[in-house]
């Protein structure tokens, strides 16, 4: 996730101190990660050098935690690009599952194994992700759904792999 | 045979083959009330066979099914038939309500062929429909509702009897994302709320998360997820 684009995002409702700034990520973003303040200033002054934000005042007592920060035109636009812009889908090419499956083959060990404690390793965290959903709010029901979907892909490639064994096992072989 | 401690249905050693081709080759189960166990495998691995089985519908060929102490071969037809209707509930994926009655009628149903009368039976299926949060469809046929909520009537029905174990074959298998959550988070919920054992079979990972472990069914034979650790 760019945190800088989120940060900005989230400027785009009015000028905010950077504390408020890393509560706000924390309550919608930032479930099982929070910011560290480290990133978040760091974060505003890199948006602050390109001129995405500008100081929009500092109260008295001055120190780097008092600056108020409001998002420029350039910064609007900036948010707008990146939304607009589609994420790249990740392509999961270099798959140590399907290394595992090979090398198990290769040494003649069962490749059968370890595709049952894969799956029973992925449903073990889609039950933990299905109870946060059921208790949680829409917003963790969401994230959980993002996750539940990405490790259901993974189980039927399982499945798949699973069923191909033998015909896998002979290619290993040549 | 030594079923696990507390152990409610247990089988050992399941056998059964169709003319040539061998369905169940020596498969193992258990379950404890109030437990969901997911059964799962790919297609034609022997799963509903399995169920089947454990039921009492079909009769294995080989090995031992005990329910509560009593082992199910040594039962008769009627003995079985009883068993199905009052211990065991029910839900398929597809077409189990009878279209000429309407929705509270169909939960009703398995009461009311216990003996129960009607107004009693209806009572108790309206209080089960609300469970389900289908109870505004009491009076509807089931062609007048969806397919979501007409597996939730189907669900009710099932638990209507309060059966101790409920065997649940693809129960989301014909609808969508969202109604099949909500089916299986309300069909979870009743089932614990009265300690109902829950055989699930199904294919499908998002479904199989909601049960408390696995067994995995593959060329007949099963594997005990938990226990294989």
């Amino acid at each position: 996730m760019s945190i800088g684009h989120t940060l900005l995002g989230l400027l785009e409702s009015g000028p905010r101190h950077g504390y408020d700034l890393k509560r706000a990520f924390d309550e919608k973003f930032g479930h099982d990660r929070p910011l560290h303040y480290g990133q978040v200033y760091s974060t505003m002054s890199r948006l602050l050098k390109n001129g995405l934000v500008e100081v929009d005042g500092i109260e008295a007592g001055g120190g780097p935690e008092r600056k108020r920060y409001a998002i420029t035109d350039a910064g609007i636009t900036d948010v707008e690009h990146w939304l607009a812009t589609p994420e790249k889908p990740a392509e999961y090419l270099q798959s140590t599952l399907y290394t595992k499956v090979v090398l198990a083959l290769l040494t003649h060990r069962d490749a059968g194994d370890i595709l049952d404690s894969q799956r029973s390793e992925h449903l073990r965290s889609m039950r933990i992700l299905t109870d946060r959903k059921r208790h949680g709010d829409l917003a963790d029901q969401l994230i959980c759904d993002h996750a539940l979907f990405h490790l259901e892909a993974d189980l039927r490639w399982l499945e798949l792999t699973a069923a191909r064994l033998d015909k896998l096992r002979a290619v290993v072989a040549k | 045979m030594n079923a696990p401690a507390g152990s409610l249905l247990t089988a050992e050693g399941l056998r059964k083959a169709y003319g040539p081709t061998v369905a169940l080759d020596g498969a193992d189960f258990s379950i404890h009330p109030g437990e969901v166990v997911a059964v799962m495998g790919p297609s034609g691995s022997g799963k509903s066979t399995l169920l089947h089985c454990l039921a009492g519908i079909v009769p294995p060929d080989a090995g031992s099914i005990m329910y509560a102490g009593r082992e199910l071969a040594t039962m008769n037809d009627a003995e079985r038939s009883a068993l199905r209707r009052s211990e065991f509930g029910f839900v398929f994926q597809f077409g189990q309500l009878v279209p000429e009655l309407t929705c509270v009628e169909n939960v009703a149903l398995p009461l009311r062929l216990n003996g129960t009368s009607r107004k009693e039976a209806e009572r108790t299926a309206l209080d089960w429909m609300g469970r389900l949060e289908v109870d505004d469809l009491a009076g509807k046929r089931p062609g007048e509702v969806s397919g979501g909520q007409g597996q939730r009537v189907a669900v009710a029905r099932a638990l209507v009897t309060g059966p101790r174990v409920l065997f649940a074959d693809e129960p989301t298998g014909a609808l969508d994302s969202l109604n099949g959550e909500r089916v299986m988070e309300l069909l979870t919920d009743a089932a614990r709320s009265t300690n109902a054992a829950v055989v699930l079979v199904t294919h499908e990972a998002r479904v199989a998360a909601y049960s408390d472990r696995e067994i995995v069914v593959r060329d007949g034979k099963s594997r005990d997820m938990e226990r294989a650790v």
